[in-house]
């Protein structure tokens, strides 16, 4: 049991009050800019929400390909389209509670059924958004991009993990949808942690049971695999692409475990947990269990109140660790 | 590809279109009638006459850009591309057919020629739109046509884009609306008011024309004048009888969603196009 040196995580990687604290958008951002001085092609649009989209950090780089369109996510898309179709690569954010939430038609038929290649970025995901409530929560979000056909999707897990992703996009010449968090997440990888859209990273590694996990709950699982130490044997895996999964990595660990949990800041029904059970069905089912929303609606209250109430942190996994392994034949 | 300049005949290009689009939806056995059947002098004076394209080279980079918003009436669409010359006439038979490049709605992938996918209302506006601000973007001076329905002005998608056409002030963009007053269910103006729809689109800073969409000079002269705008887009508001050719299916709403079925359906419908192309033929004024 112990942490994949080649995953070249933060060094401080447990001490978590130590570590710098990022959002998830603020690597998309940055991404953004990288991406603007790369190709001529990227244009960026955003709907109202450009500041706490990020967006904004293109907008006052590249102002004449930044596209405005308002309080409007269906046009955000069919306008993104147009441009796609007249050969610009779209990048599109709003908070996903609105994109892909209202404008997941568009989505499906302009992009994903017309093969265009874009990018819908949906910023506060999960409960974390807080106080703003369940209107604002995107739990679904996962689920419904994970259903159209050819449509990858991108969950990263800290601020570098999201730039890297953000990055990796452009050279993805179909639909994309990545997730970003309003929250500031613990750091915990490094430049030199690999990222691929399509590959799962080991960071740590047991043999009693495995823990997949996508967005903050990577770390909030690495914390959970740290506290069971000398007791249970746990590997952590990153899926940060829940679309197309890595489901080789995901079933070797299985193998060798026995026991599977999810986590996720999304309902379980159909995001990660439920990419996770498709996949090991097929390979190599084994007993597992699910972090994440439970087929309900989240509330106001702090970010970290709300992660503590439906059962998203560190002690969650423990449990849900414990729970599964008492079915592990 | 020669441009037809003759008035008369592009009365008779219609003609042959709206006869394909018979034949085509008897053969397939399904689809929609009024609608096709009312804007092919539209789509005949954009195809063969006014948009800059070459069917041999649908990929052209500086050929104008032709949008079909309201998916359904396809037909029409895939009769014009065809006599155009972007696939063979043959071909036409096959729509809604399995293995078909005619989709019962159009699918951009395929059949080449093709600018966008549609089927789902009201998303076309917005996604000419995009096209039109990047054409801006490259600094061209190609124009995008979009062909819209009434019923899709329903749709809150529609009015997002027509927002955001006037405010990026994109005046290489003509909206063509079918105005017919049909929809699926009844006459528009039962269902849900649209009325007036002009005077909306102007309020929105738009240009607006309107034109009788069976005068084939006027609806030319507006596509040509629509081209000539500054700062604003084009709505062309063309005022069009549904089923228009086929006497049994005109201003009769019920004919939006379905085939001439029966082979007596086909041959009344063939045979009153064969008098419309006789009257054209006969008409000195054209």
């Amino acid at each position: 049991m112990s942490l994949v040196q080649s995953a070249n995580l933060v060094d401080n990687l447990f001490d978590r009050d130590s570590l710098e604290l990022s959002g998830t958008r603020d690597g998309y951002g940055k991404g953004l800019v990288e991406l603007g001085k790369r190709d001529e092609r990227v244009v960026v649009l955003c709907a109202d929400l450009t500041e706490s989209t990020r967006s904004n950090y293109f907008r006052d780089e590249f102002p004449e390909r930044f596209v405005q369109v308002g309080v409007a996510e269906q046009n955000l898309i069919t306008v993104g389209a147009g441009l796609a179709a007249a050969g610009k690569v779209p990048y599109m954010a709003s908070y996903a509670a609105f994109s892909p939430g209202r404008c997941w038609e568009q989505i499906r038929t302009t992009f994903g059924y017309n093969a265009l290649h874009g990018v819908v970025a949906g910023a506060h995901a999960g409960v974390s958004v807080g106080p703003d409530g369940a209107t604002h929560q995107a739990v679904e979000d996962i689920a419904t991009m994970r259903t159209i056909a050819g449509c990858t999707v991108l969950v990263p897990s800290d601020t570098r993990g999201a730039f890297k992703a953000t990055i990796a996009t452009l050279d993805t010449p179909q639909l994309v949808y990545i997730r970003f968090g309003r929250d500031k997440y613990p750091s915990f990888t490094t430049d030199e942690t690999p990222f691929e859209i399509g590959k799962a990273e080991v960071y740590y590694e047991g043999t009693d049971v495995t823990v997949v996990a996508c967005g903050p709950l990577v770390y909030e699982s690495l914390q959970a695999a740290k506290a069971l130490e000398g007791e249970i044997s746990v590997e952590v895996i990153d899926s940060s692409t829940i679309k197309p999964l890595d489901i080789n990595t995901i079933a070797t660990s299985a193998r060798k475990t026995g026991a599977v949990v999810t986590a996720e800041e999304a309902t379980v029904i159909g995001g990660l947990g439920g990419a996770v059970a498709e996949g090991l069905a097929r390979e190599y089912p084994v007993p597992m269990e699910f972090v994440g929303m439970q087929d309900t609606y989240g509330e106001s209250g702090t970010a970290d109140e709300i992660l503590t109430k439906y059962n998203m942190k560190s002690a969650d996994v423990v449990e849900a660790i414990r729970k599964v392994l008492k079915r592990k034949s | 590809m020669d441009k037809i300049t003759n008035v008369k005949e592009l009365r008779l290009k219609a003609t042959d279109v709206r006869e394909d689009i018979v034949k085509m939806l008897h053969e397939a056995e399904s689809g929609h009638s009024a609608g096709p059947l009312g804007m092919a002098d539209i789509f005949t004076a954009l195809y063969f006459n006014v948009a800059n394209i070459q069917p041999d080279n649908p990929e052209w980079a500086e050929r104008d850009r032709i949008v079909l918003s309201n998916g359904h009436i396809c037909p029409v669409l895939y009769s014009c591309m065809a006599r155009t010359g972007y696939f063979p006439v043959e071909e036409l038979m096959t729509l809604r057919k399995l293995g078909s490049r005619l989709q019962g709605h159009p699918h951009r992938t395929a059949l080449p020629g093709l600018e966008n996918t549609s089927g789902p209302l009201g998303s076309g506006t917005s996604q000419a739109a995009g096209m039109a601000l990047a054409l801006k973007m490259d600094g061209t001076n190609q124009h995008v046509w979009c062909l819209t329905s009434d019923g899709e002005q329903q749709e809150g998608n529609t009015w997002e884009g027509v927002m955001f056409a006037a405010a990026k002030k994109l005046d290489n963009l003509t909206v063509i609306m079918d105005r017919n007053y049909i929809q699926i269910d009844g006459n528009t103006e039962d269902i849900l008011p649209l009325e007036p729809l002009g005077d909306k689109y102007r309020q929105f800073n738009w240009h607006v024309i309107e034109v009788d969409g069976h005068n084939m000079e006027a609806i030319v002269d507006a596509m040509e004048r629509s081209k000539n705008q500054h700062d604003r887009p084009t709505l062309i508001l063309a005022d069009v009888v549904p089923g228009k050719g086929v006497k049994y299916m005109e201003n009769e709403y019920e004919w939006h969603g379905k085939p001439p079925k029966t082979e007596e359906e086909l041959s009344q419908a063939l045979a009153d196009l064969a008098e419309v192309r006789k009257q054209i033929e006969a008409d000195q004024m054209t």
